[in-house]
């Protein structure tokens, strides 16, 4: 399926930055360390290294949601992520055609110059891609390549054909609200493609595969389910053989909620899967977004804090333009930068200190009901893939608002004046009556209060931004530290010691 | 493949319309489809959501089983007009849908809000009413409005006016 413009013989992709002939030197791993031996997590290159570096010298890894048709924007784009005054990862995010197999389209809409929603890696020639990437993606910029396809297999063939090993997704996460496949087939496709991707091990690369289940319809959607899928979906990779992997969440519209989800995110991970180099990953906001570039803004700092206090080691941004169109890469950079430097902002509060379990601690009971549902699941059967499906099967698992026809379509949320996400109906989810707060609360009803609960977070934003709080939300602001003290990227990023 | 409905609101009136609402192949956002179809039914039409990523064949598939009185598509996705423009063509190649009222509306481009020309190359296609961002509800909302009740199925002159 790969390189169908001239059948190149791709030998099955199988050759991560084959080295020399790809130049983008991604991956060339010293061959001298094989590290599948030790067990200790982290491996000694890729993606899931580089945060892992980041993050011990206390910088949040900040990443953009990117992607353009034409190779040469795309390059831009792609260094002006790396010459960010941050500490950053690059993305490739795949356009729509790609990303739903359709291949044929993609390659019409390239011949007819229409507009693509993202960069079709399996319809560029791999040269292209490669010359894409030559002299900027490497081990102290790692790329990773988003997409969002329930049967991904050509675009992980596309992306080790190049000298990627990083990327993204689930059986159920881009499964469910992100097409009609059948969950089964889904589930087959992620497992053969997630084989595809470890094997690369065996060439001395370090694979990396973060999870999309934290951010399911993007919206309403409380964060148990969010953590569980997302938990789940990693014990899939690892299962399937990924050694290296990440852990979503996406930041809904109450920072106390979500600050609770992050730290239960963080310690189910820490428990389920001890042996496998993990960290977890932010989302900004998925839903609708704020019109206005200063609710946008605040919306985006708001989230780089909270990646911060809740302990997450790498965050992606949404940009200004978020509510209206694709992102520039000038808007993808000033994201970047004013992320990070909330970051750097919130970190250097003095209440903070690394390794406090920050959080003030309060239980609602996600943890409770992360906890059930993963018990439910895991319990179906041994093989987690099999699991999903029956677990979706059973409406064990249910994700609200989703149309898919594997989806029970049982669950219904509502959402608090203060933004908190509670459930009005969790249909045949074993976590009736866990969470705090008794009964079961009216459901979100109607086109009006469908459009209020979903633009609840934009019109917060928009209205903070047009008429600034008198009585500042926010604790004042401490100093801001000298950024150029933040680790540089250079240093981060040596691979081998 | 049957899609969920969310719950059906409000009451359909025997005077309501047939209405198929529906993205395309490429597309897989839904709350779009969900608001639509909330929307319709307290209009009092009943909807049929094909849900998200439709295939062609699919969606012309279901309008010829339905023969709706309205056939509504939602893009958001950016690659709406070009997905649009190849719909429009399959749906009025068929005999049974050549004059269904069909509309499109969401953000149907990469590039912000829509232009003129992209709307007239729309309406030259085939769709009697194009729905970009901005206000569109209202407008689509009076577009049904001057649709004539089911069972006459032909569209009024002039109501691809409403933009
Ligand atoms: C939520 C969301 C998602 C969720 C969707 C979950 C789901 N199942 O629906 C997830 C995370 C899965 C997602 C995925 C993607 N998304 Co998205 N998403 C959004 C977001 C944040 C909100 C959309 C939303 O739910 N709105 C609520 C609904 C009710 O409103 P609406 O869709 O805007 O529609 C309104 C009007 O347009 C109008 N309308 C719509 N259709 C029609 C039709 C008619 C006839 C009428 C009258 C009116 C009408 O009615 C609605 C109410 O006013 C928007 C950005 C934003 N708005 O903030 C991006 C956005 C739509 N997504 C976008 C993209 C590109 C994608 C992806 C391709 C990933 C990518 N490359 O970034 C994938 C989709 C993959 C695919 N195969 O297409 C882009 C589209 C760019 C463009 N058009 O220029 C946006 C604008 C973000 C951006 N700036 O890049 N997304």
């Amino acid at each position: 399926m790969t390189g169908h413009g001239g059948g190149t013989g791709d030998a099955p992709a199988v050759r991560p930055g084959a080295p020399a002939t790809t130049g983008t030197s991604a991956a060339p791993v010293a061959s001298g360390a094989p590290d599948a031996s030790a067990p200790s997590a982290v491996p000694a290159s890729g993606f899931g290294a580089f945060v892992a570096r980041a993050r011990a010298a206390g910088a949040l890894v900040v990443q953009p949601r990117m992607g353009m048709a034409d190779p040469l924007r795309m390059r831009d784009g792609l260094r002006a992520t790396r010459d960010a005054d941050a500490v950053t990862v690059g993305t490739v995010t795949l356009d729509s055609y790609t990303r739903t197999g359709d291949l044929e389209a993609a390659r019409r809409a390239l011949a007819e110059g229409v507009g693509l929603n993202g960069y079709p890696i399996a319809t560029h020639p791999a040269d292209t891609t490669r010359a894409v990437l030559r002299g900027i993606a490497d081990a102290r910029f790692p790329v990773q390549v988003r997409h969002g396809s329930a049967m991904p297999e050509h675009i992980v063939r596309a992306l080790l054909a190049v000298g990627l090993d990083a990327t993204e997704g689930g059986p159920v996460s881009y499964c469910l609200p992100y097409s009609r496949t059948p969950l089964r087939e889904a589930v087959t496709a992620w497992q053969r493609s997630c084989e595809l991707l470890a094997s690369t091990r065996e060439y001395g690369a370090s694979p990396h595969l973060e999870t999309f289940g934290g951010c399911l319809m993007g919206q309403l959607c409380p964060p148990s389910l969010l953590i569980a899928v997302s938990v789940l979906e990693a014990l899939f990779f690892r299962q399937h053989g990924l050694t290296s992997v990440s852990l979503s969440y996406a930041q809904q519209a109450d920072p106390r909620q979500d600050e609770e989800a992050l730290t239960v995110l963080g310690r189910l991970a820490g428990e389920l899967l001890p042996d496998v180099d993990h960290h977890v990953v932010l989302y900004a906001y998925m839903g609708v977004f704020p019109r206005s570039p200063g609710g946008a803004r605040l919306l985006l700092e708001d989230a780089a804090r909270l990646a911060v206090r809740a302990g997450a080691a790498r965050l992606i941004v949404k940009t200004t333009a978020e509510a209206h169109r694709i992102p520039t890469v000038g808007e993808n950079l000033r994201a970047l930068e004013t992320a990070a430097a909330a970051a750097a902002d919130e970190r250097a509060r003095p209440a903070l200190t690394a390794g406090a379990p920050g959080p003030c601690a309060v239980d609602t009971g996600i943890e409770a009901e992360a906890r059930a549902l993963i018990g439910a699941v895991l319990e179906l059967d041994a093989d987690v893939g099999r699991a999903l499906v029956r677990a979706f099967a059973a409406g064990y698992l249910d994700v609200p608002y989703c149309l898919h026809p594997d989806n029970a379509g049982r669950a219904r949320t509502s959402l608090a004046p203060d933004g908190r996400l509670l459930w009005s109906s969790v249909g045949s989810m074993p976590i009736a009556g866990i969470a705090d707060g008794g009964g079961p609360r009216p459901p979100i009803l109607g086109s009006a209060g469908l459009i209020t609960a979903l633009s609840h977070v934009q019109r917060t934003y928009d209205d903070r931004a047009a008429d600034p709080p008198r009585t500042p939300l926010p604790p004042p602001p401490t100093p801001v530290p000298p950024r150029t003290t933040s680790t540089p990227r250079r240093e981060l990023g040596l691979t081998t010691p | 493949m049957e899609q969920h409905a969310v719950e059906q609101h409000g009451k359909a009136e025997p005077t309501g319309l047939e209405v198929v609402v529906t993205t395309m192949a490429s597309d897989s956002h839904t709350w779009n489809l969900v608001f639509l179809q909330l929307l319709l039914e307290e209009l009092g039409h009943r909807v049929t959501n094909l849900g998200a990523c439709v295939p062609d064949e699919l969606l012309v598939a279901e309008c010829r089983r339905i023969e709706p009185d309205l056939i509504v598509l939602s893009s958001v996705n950016g690659h709406g007009f070009n997905d649009g423009m190849r719909v429009i063509e399959a749906l009025r190649a068929r005999p049974e849908l050549a004059r269904t009222p069909t509309v499109i509306g969401g953000k149907l481009g990469i590039s912000g809000s829509g232009t003129p020309a992209r709307q007239r190359a729309l309406l030259t296609a085939g769709f009697d009413g194009v729905f970009e961002e901005g206000g569109s509800v209202l407008d689509f909302q009076s577009f049904v409005g001057s649709l004539p009740a089911a069972a006459s199925r032909t569209l009024p002159a002039g109501s691809g006016v409403l933009l």
